[in-house]
């Protein structure tokens, strides 16, 4: 009896023990609902994986409350190891000069091996330097797809459209039909963004910002402001339905059938496997043919993770032994599998290949095919300061163009000089 | 000669102490960090920041935005408090008069209250969903081309909807607790007097009102400057072109979703320069025609 107290002691006295050696590392992100539930099971998984660092992971609210929630912390000097910033976030956190460790070099700091030729090529440089250091570790990756009603399709005989010459030829026929052929998600990251690095075309001055702050935005271009003239006018023959900015919106006339194609994430494949009651696929995002030298790959959306500085040598040990977990192909597989985010090494890729996954659901490997495609000078990424501004300034001139308040070269006129505006300030804010 | 003194007591400075306390720490403090702020472009970290006297405003007061926003504000602002003072006096008055079920009318009339503005924002979005809001579909079935999406006169309908319909109910307390403290022989020598309840309510009782109706013009003034936030953000906003982002939102938009410290903090100053105009405005000019 008195043998089996002081064992049970001992046992309990040395699992204490463990628990206290513990270090504990805190990871701040913008996963909820089911995203979040993957997010816990990999921390989870990687707290179960060894017993040196104990990881805590919280969510806080959506990409901008998440990373406001890590500017007050950092201001505070509270701030957690890891946070998940979005890309038009990334200038920010990027160009503020200490508030980040490198990725690459807190890796290389602690042992652990880093080659960024294993990351895929859409992924790879979207958070690096521009010499090519990658600064924050792309986390969730996702890029444009065209989904379409295989039904709404079939009835009206057309073939889905590679390009948008032939979304131009299906889409009396899909309007025939009784659908309006065509909706889309997020203007400002579809239609300019993608747009520019699909067609390989400049998005800004210095490496489209990579290389300084100091930079001016390209997007009044004869090819983008052709397209969203095409828009306005498929718009206006009732080939294009616009729901407004709000993304759930535009989904939601897709799901319900009103609309036949519908440009959304690679992130949403999940979600609409749930929601909608008719079977589709997946496709490329469409492009011009006779502009820029289309098709190139797209930019990857989504969000990376930074280690946030300040904190001491034994805990980003942790941060890079988690990031170390985070990236074998076994943990992106998963992520990949749950998510419908792309894999973001080659090795993930390749595991996701050979274990049958595209042959059960060929739709799953679009995102990646597509980021996968060619790359060309523009196709790396952009690093643009207050381009959460700017992305507000185009949402604001789109409703304009769409609801005929202003033509689209007034619009794009605007988008112009309000973005250099923002250009600017952040240059002035950031450059010294 | 000798000069009167007063006896000072501390007894005074300390009963007020906790308030002055209060104001310090949650108002005077963030505003004077606020009005620091303003004056400096500073990365959002907080790395690095230089002095840029009155840049932050130029840049502001120069933007096209800014001032659709200031306008649209104004407007919103002036029709929300009216409308709802309007709609709740009637209200409470014709609420007043009933004599048999008054109790439940009342407490329908009140319940409103109870809806945060961000829930009456959600419930607004739903009703006006081009998919599937009934409102939506009555407004385009009765043959007017609605479309709060894209038209921003619709879209301006649709958060003044929301926001009068939030505020009806808190004004309709006021005023009913109004009708009920004017004095019964007062209502019963003016009927003697007079025989059309219309003349009776305007000359009698709306004037007995005027100090509530006042309260009610300040109190809802700056809820339609401030707390019709949650409507907005949940419902337009801001859309369609920015046409129903108030002031406060945008301060919203550039300082917390945009990390612009200096832009916002400007922003923030302005508005409060704004509103303290306002109030000045409506205690010297208008509060002179109340009595009490």
């Amino acid at each position: 009896m008195f043998r089996k107290t002081l064992m049970a002691a001992a046992a309990m006295f040395a699992m204490g023990n463990t628990a206290e050696a513990a270090t504990e590392i805190t990871w701040w992100h913008a996963m909820d609902g089911a995203l979040g539930d993957v997010v816990n099971q990999i921390t989870e998984d990687f707290n179960a994986s060894q017993d040196e660092y104990k990881l805590v992971s919280v969510n806080k609210g959506g990409y901008e409350d998440t990373m406001t929630a890590g500017i007050a912390a950092f201001r505070a000097n509270n701030q957690p190891n890891i946070i998940q910033i979005f890309d038009a976030g990334a200038a920010t956190i990027i160009n503020a000069k200490g508030a980040v460790k490198p990725v690459q070099d807190l890796l290389e700091a602690n042992d652990v091996k880093f080659d960024i030729n294993d990351y895929i090529p859409g992924v790879r440089y979207f958070y690096a330097d521009s010499d090519g250091k990658m600064i924050g570790m792309p986390f969730n990756s996702s890029t444009p797809l065209l989904y379409y009603n295989k039904e709404a399709l079939d009835k009206a005989g057309v073939d889905v459209p590679k390009t948008w010459q032939d979304f131009e030829a299906a889409a009396p026929k899909l309007k025939e039909a009784g659908y309006t052929a065509l909706a889309q998600s997020h203007s400002p990251w579809i239609f300019f963004e993608n747009f520019m690095s699909r067609h390989n075309l400049q998005m800004a001055t210095a490496n489209n910002g990579y290389d300084s702050t100091d930079a001016e935005i390209l997007y009044n271009n004869d090819a983008l402001k052709d397209h969203w003239q095409h828009v306005k006018d498929w718009k206006d023959a009732g080939y294009y339905g616009y729901y407004g900015r709000a993304w759930g919106a535009n989904q939601d006339a897709f799901v319900q059938q009103q609309v036949a194609m519908w440009i959304g994430s690679s992130g949403s494949f999940g979600g609409l496997r749930k929601s909608a009651q008719f079977d589709f696929g997946t496709s490329t995002l469409p492009y011009w043919e006779n502009v820029g030298d289309a098709p190139k790959s797209t930019f990857i959306g989504g969000a990376a993770l930074f280690a946030f500085a300040g904190h001491d040598a034994e805990q980003d040990a942790g941060v890079a032994e988690f990031f170390k977990f985070l990236t074998k192909p076994e943990t992106q597989y998963y992520w990949h599998k749950e998510t419908g985010y792309v894999p973001i090494t080659n090795a993930a890729y390749d595991l996701a290949k050979k274990d049958g996954y595209y042959n059960e659901s060929p739709d799953a490997e679009v995102g990646i095919t597509q980021l996968s495609e060619e790359g060309g000078e523009w196709t790396k990424g952009y690093r643009l300061g207050f381009y959460v501004q700017i992305r507000e300034v185009i949402y604001r001139e789109v409703d304009k163009i769409m609801n005929g308040e202003e033509t689209v070269d007034a619009a794009f006129a605007t988008i112009e000089e309000e973005a250099n505006g923002l250009l600017k300030r952040f240059n002035d804010t950031y450059s010294n | 000669m000798k000069r009167v003194q007063f006896e000072h007591s501390a007894v005074p400075y300390l009963f007020i102490a906790p308030q002055i306390l209060i104001i310090s720490i949650f108002f005077l403090w963030p505003a004077a960090q606020a009005l620091y702020q303003s004056f400096l472009l500073e990365d959002a970290f907080g790395l690095s920041s230089q002095f840029v006297w009155f840049r932050n405003f130029e840049d502001v007061l120069s933007s096209s935005s800014w001032t659709r926003s200031a306008i649209f504000t104004v407007v919103f602002s002036v029709l929300v408090s009216v409308l709802s003072i309007a709609i709740s006096l009637f209200l409470a008055v014709r609420a007043d008069e009933v004599i048999r079920g008054a109790k439940s009318y009342k407490t329908l009339l009140m319940w409103g209250y109870a809806v945060a503005p961000p829930v009456a924002g959600l419930l607004g979005n739903m009703m006006f969903n081009p998919l599937m809001g009934d409102l939506y579909m009555a407004f385009n079935s009765f043959g007017f081309e609605f479309n709060h999406i894209q038209n921003a006169n619709d879209a301006a309908f649709v958060v003044i909807l929301i926001a009068v319909w939030k505020q009806v109910s808190v004004n309709f307390i006021f005023f009913l607790s109004g009708l009920q403290g004017i004095p019964k022989s007062v209502q019963e020598a003016a009927t003697l007097d007079c025989k059309s309840p219309e003349r009776r309510f305007w000359t009698i009782t709306f004037p007995l009102l005027a100090p509530t109706t006042f309260f009610l013009l300040v109190i809802n003034l700056t809820y339609a400057f401030f707390e019709t936030f949650g409507i907005i953000d949940v419902s337009t906003k801001g859309a369609p072109g920015g046409s129903t982002a108030t002031l406060v939102y945008k301060v919203y938009v550039d300082g917390f979703l945009g990390a612009d410290m200096g832009g916002s903090a400007a922003q923030s100053v302005l508005l409060m320069i704004m509103v303290s105009v306002l109030t000045v405005f409506q205690f010297r000019f208008i509060e002179r025609k109340v009595h009490y």
